[in-house]
């Protein structure tokens, strides 16, 4: 049980081709949370039920009368996805018992959230959640920002990052306080299983929601969504931006895997944060020496990951 | 081309919860008049790589059981096509694909 199994998608031909997520929804051109949701279904399948917080992904796939998703799916409110989701696990488990389904046939429960519905107002239900044991799989898609509402500032928004209510001016700079960091204080509840994911590295993401899956027990993940709208850059580049975030290790793809420790995307050498930053709007106003204190902090994170996997796993910037 | 809802319904007529019974049926709504730029793919530089239709956030690229032959002789099992009902145009698969076999172009309607 507590090593990690081998890797399931290795190339692109392992990716399944059913398509579980339709188009005609909402989510803007260029949204990589589309990207994020189409993967996971391939990866959870049709015996799935999807529980989702009120959010980008909500409003713009389930536009009534019409729905994106080819699986059962339920919206209820803003704060409560994990506690929903425990009780549509709990509600299978009777139904189990009952033998009105086949106690044998797996059916895989996933709350779907963003960032302000993960790490603020969500964050309780949440932690309840995870305390009591539920087997389901919690993904938090992080734009890093209440999207949805109109970029109003969340826990999980980067320091100095501009929204409209940490906005730029004579007081303020964009935000005061540092991002939340959420796959850390979830890891504290000793899940079985905490990743961090990048839509940019799709095979990792779509490894680590298989795994989230199949763990006995709550698992979540954490996967970074460039906002084309929020985060102020060519709809073209989501990816791109996605792709630099690691290359920078601005953001970090790891995994706990029952205690085990791992940096799942090595980075032998490192970009400077100026290329992620500097394509963003919502970093404009940043001069070359706030980018330098950046680039610090970033520099001391990478020392304390390498420390904790005991080797250089992102190395040096060098470009 | 697509089913388009004519009126509203009633509320009598909305299923207990606002529940919406056919799966996927935003597939009713397309989205290709959101497009400005219009991605075209060249059949001929296209090496199957699957990236656009991995990265695709709507999906609109298809895989279809097409073969096709290059001009240079080399022959594919399948085609990547991009679905216009749905692409909105936003350029990832332009940005991503490693070839450059994807041309964005002006939409004229
Ligand atoms: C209790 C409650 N407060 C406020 C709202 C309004 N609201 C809906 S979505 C949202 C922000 C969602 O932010 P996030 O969870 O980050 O998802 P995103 O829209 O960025 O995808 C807010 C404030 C609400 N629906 N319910
Ligand atoms: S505002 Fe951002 S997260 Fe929301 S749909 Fe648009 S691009 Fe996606
Ligand atoms: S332009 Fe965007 S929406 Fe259109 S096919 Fe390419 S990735 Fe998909
Ligand atoms: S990304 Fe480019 S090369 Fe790859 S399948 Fe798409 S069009 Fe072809
Ligand atoms: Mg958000």
């Amino acid at each position: 049980m507590s090593s990690s199994p081998k890797l399931h998608y290795k190339t692109v031909f392992d990716i399944p081709k059913e398509e579980l997520f339709a188009p005609g929804h909402g989510l803007c051109a260029g949204c990589t949370a589309g990207t994020i949701v189409k993967l996971l279904l391939k990866v959870a399948g049709p015996n799935t039920v999807i529980v989702n917080a009120t959010g980008c992904v909500e409003v713009s796939t389930t536009t009534f009368p019409y729905t994106s998703w080819r699986v059962p799916y339920i919206h209820v409110a803003f704060e409560n996805a994990a506690a929903v989701a425990s009780g549509i696990e709990a509600a299978l488990k009777v139904l189990k018992a009952k033998g009105l389904i086949d106690p044998n046939k797996r059916v895989n429960v996933i709350a779907l959230a963003g960032d302000g519905g993960t790490a603020d107002i969500g964050f309780q239900a949440l932690s309840g959640t995870l305390e009591r044991g539920h087997k389901l799989m919690y993904v938090m898609y992080d734009n890093e920002a209440y999207m949805n509402t109109g970029i109003q500032r969340s826990g999980a928004t980067p320091q100095y990052a501009w929204t409209t209510t940490t906005p730029v001016g004579k007081v303020l700079r964009g935000k005061i306080q540092f991002k939340k960091p959420v796959a850390e204080i979830v890891a504290a509840h000793r899940i079985p299983y905490v990743a961090t994911a990048n839509p940019a590295h799709f095979l990792d993401m779509m490894n680590k929601f298989r795994r989230g899956l199949e763990v006995e027990g709550p698992s979540f993940i954490h996967v970074l969504q460039p906002c084309t709208t929020g985060w102020r850059f060519d709809p073209r580049l989501g990816i791109k931006i996605a792709r630099l975030a690691t290359e920078t290790a601005m953001w970090i793809n790891w995994e706990l895997d029952y205690g085990e420790f791992k940096v799942t995307v090595p980075v032998p050498k490192r970009k400077h944060v100026k290329h992620y930053i500097r394509l963003q709007g919502r970093f404009n106003h940043l001069t070359d020496r706030d980018i330098e204190e950046i680039q610090k902090m970033v520099d001391s994170e990478v020392e304390r990951i390498n420390k904790v996997v005991g080797k250089e796993i992102i190395g040096p910037v060098v470009e | 081309m697509t089913l388009q809802i004519k009126r509203l319904a009633s509320w009598r007529e909305v299923p207990v919860g606002g529940a919406i019974t056919q799966p996927g049926n935003s597939v009713n709504r397309p989205t290709g008049d959101w497009r400005v730029f219009k991605p075209i793919i060249n059949q001929d530089k296209c090496v199957r790589c699957y990236l656009c239709w991995v990265y695709c956030p709507e999906p609109a690229i298809k895989i279809i059981d097409r073969p096709y032959k290059t001009s240079s002789g080399r022959e594919w099992k399948m085609t990547f096509e991009v679905d216009y009902d749905y692409c909105k145009g936003c350029g990832i698969c332009v940005e991503e694909c490693p070839v450059k076999a994807i041309d964005f172009v002006e939409e004229v309607k």
